[in-house]
């Protein structure tokens, strides 16, 4: 059995409600004036960041606090990685600690996966962003975020979101969070459309769980959620878009298009946003936008995530298609 | 998890040990005490283990309320998280723990189970009622206590004390969870860490 989540799009239908109905009870401990619970007492959780990430790392960090777990955070900045150690050694340097849980964000795609199956670490590695390629907690905390606002928070226990629709709008190209989400919206019965520019869709998405459209203002009127990407500029080796007048122009969502959806539908992001560009100041504060709502929803979605991994003596999420890899 | 076979199998050979009536009984004897006790129960706040105990929870707060005519706030508490044995079991789907509005600081909580076993759940249930408040004193009921007892721990209301050997297993069914109300006292097949 795996004890792993490297992927949205390991996770089955079943895994994904539970992970859902286990953070609706662990946002409960949140309003609480305790916010802590003895599950992970005497665990230890190293997050392993070797790419900035301070509102993921605090997220977590919050999560694996709340749950007790004794928490080493380790950047790569200033650690032995700037001196030229190897994931392979850190993994063994972590093992040798005693480390049960491995948080890891990495630059490269796959750099999770490669230290859960290479028999470097016996501990649950939990995928906190590789590259472009998954961020599977953030695809959770968004599918939340969607069943809360539009099942119920009650009424959505046990539920998925099948039937809803929603689209997913900007730089699908460098995004790993499109990714994760495409794949597990896709497993909760969603259907989603992605909205970018030609330049900013990758190769091979016709082979994705999803339609893809270049023109937001004809897929607005039937989205039950849309979610706005940061355009990653810190990715972009060439020019994309002309010019960002004319992206935000084009994609951007400001309150005359935000005017043309649903009465009941929201506006998402991941953050941080770039106001002005992907958003105007008027979205991105109105109360139809999540984007605060979502980070409170991270430290619950990963809470679930430790107490489902770590918290007996062999996870409760099953992980079959990573193991037939 | 048992399979509908096994349910059934095991339903032919247990023994019922209360039947509707007598739990109906025993809920109102056990109601009238806790008014008795707390001298009206005016701060009585009930609270229900999952998740049979959230159901006898409600029906023992429906009795006091027609005996005191106020309503009883009533809520219930999972005690997943703080359980001793998290690490030997696969962990489990986290139950409702729901606390009434007015919260239990300085109230008298009533935890409310169907069986007291090994008394672990209900250490952990004190446990869990330590991070959500202070109340003024703890009590415990419970439908059956069956003994063995692992810990020093004592039911302050007991629907029916059933002496049982270990190889027994006591089963409470509940009609809001199972369709209909019965005690069943039934013989263990495979021995089963933490059974009840």
């Amino acid at each position: 059995m795996q004890r792993h989540l490297i992927s949205a799009a390991d996770l089955t239908r079943d895994d994904a409600v539970l992970i859902l109905d286990t953070a609706e009870e662990m946002a409960r401990v949140a309003d609480r004036p305790i916010k802590k619970l003895p599950t992970l007492r005497g665990r230890t959780v190293v997050n392993l960041f070797f790419e900035d990430s301070t509102r993921t790392r605090i997220s977590f960090e919050a999560a694996e606090k709340r749950l007790s777990a004794d928490v080493i955070n380790f950047t790569a900045k200033g650690s032995s990685v700037s001196k030229g150690e190897s994931l392979k050694d850190t993994a063994q340097t972590l093992e040798a600690m005693g480390v049960d849980a491995v948080v890891i964000r990495h630059g490269a795609s796959g750099a999770p996966y490669r230290l859960a199956t290479s028999g470097w670490i016996d501990a649950a590695v939990i995928n906190a962003g590789d590259g472009t390629h998954q961020h599977p907690t953030q695809a959770l905390l968004d599918a939340f975020t969607m069943r809360r606002r539009l099942v119920g928070r009650d009424a959505g226990l046990g539920q998925d979101l099948a039937g809803k629709r929603i689209t997913l709008v900007g730089d699908i190209l460098h995004s790993r969070v499109a990714r994760s989400n495409v794949d597990l919206l896709h497993t909760l019965g969603a259907e989603v459309t992605l909205v970018a520019p030609p330049t900013l869709v990758p190769v091979g998405v016709e082979s994705w769980p999803c339609e893809v459209s270049y023109d937001l203002d004809s897929t607005l009127s039937k989205s039950d959620a849309v979610m706005l990407l940061r355009v990653q500029r810190e990715r972009m080796n060439a020019a994309f878009f002309p010019t960002e007048r004319e992206y935000s122009r084009r994609y951007g969502l400001d309150g005359d298009r935000m005017a043309k959806m649903p009465e009941h539908a929201i506006v998402m992001h991941p953050g941080p946003m770039v106001r002005g560009m992907e958003i105007t100041a008027e979205v991105a504060d109105s109360e139809r936008c999540t984007a605060i709502e979502q980070v409170a929803n991270g430290v619950s979605i990963r809470m679930a995530v430790l107490y489902l991994l770590l918290g007996g003596n062999e996870p409760a999420v099953t992980h079959t298609r990573t193991e037939e890899k | 998890m048992d399979s509908e076979q096994d349910k059934q199998q095991y339903e032919a050979d247990a023994r019922p040990v209360l039947e509707a009536p007598d739990i109906a009984r025993v809920l109102t004897r056990i109601a009238h005490e806790i008014v008795e006790r707390a001298k009206g129960a005016d701060d009585v706040v009930l609270l229900g283990i999952p998740t049979r105990g959230v159901f006898l929870a409600q029906r023992l707060a429906a009795k006091l309320e027609e005996i005191t005519d106020r309503k009883i706030p009533v809520g219930s508490l999972d005690i997943t998280m703080y359980r001793d044995d998290l690490r030997m079991h696969p962990p489990r789907a986290l139950a409702r723990t729901d606390i009434p509005g007015d919260g239990i600081d300085g109230r008298l909580v009533v935890l409310v189970d169907d069986v007291l076993f090994s008394g672990r759940t209900i250490r952990a249930a004190l446990d869990a009622l330590n991070d959500i408040g202070r109340p003024r004193a703890v009590q415990l009921a419970v439908l059956v206590d069956r003994g063995h007892r692992e810990l020093p721990i004592r039911a302050d209301y007991v629907g029916k004390n059933l002496p049982t050997s270990l190889r027994e297993t006591v089963k409470v069914q509940l009609a809001e969870e199972d369709g209909r109300d019965t005690v069943l006292l039934g013989v263990k097949r495979t021995a089963r860490p933490g059974e009840q």
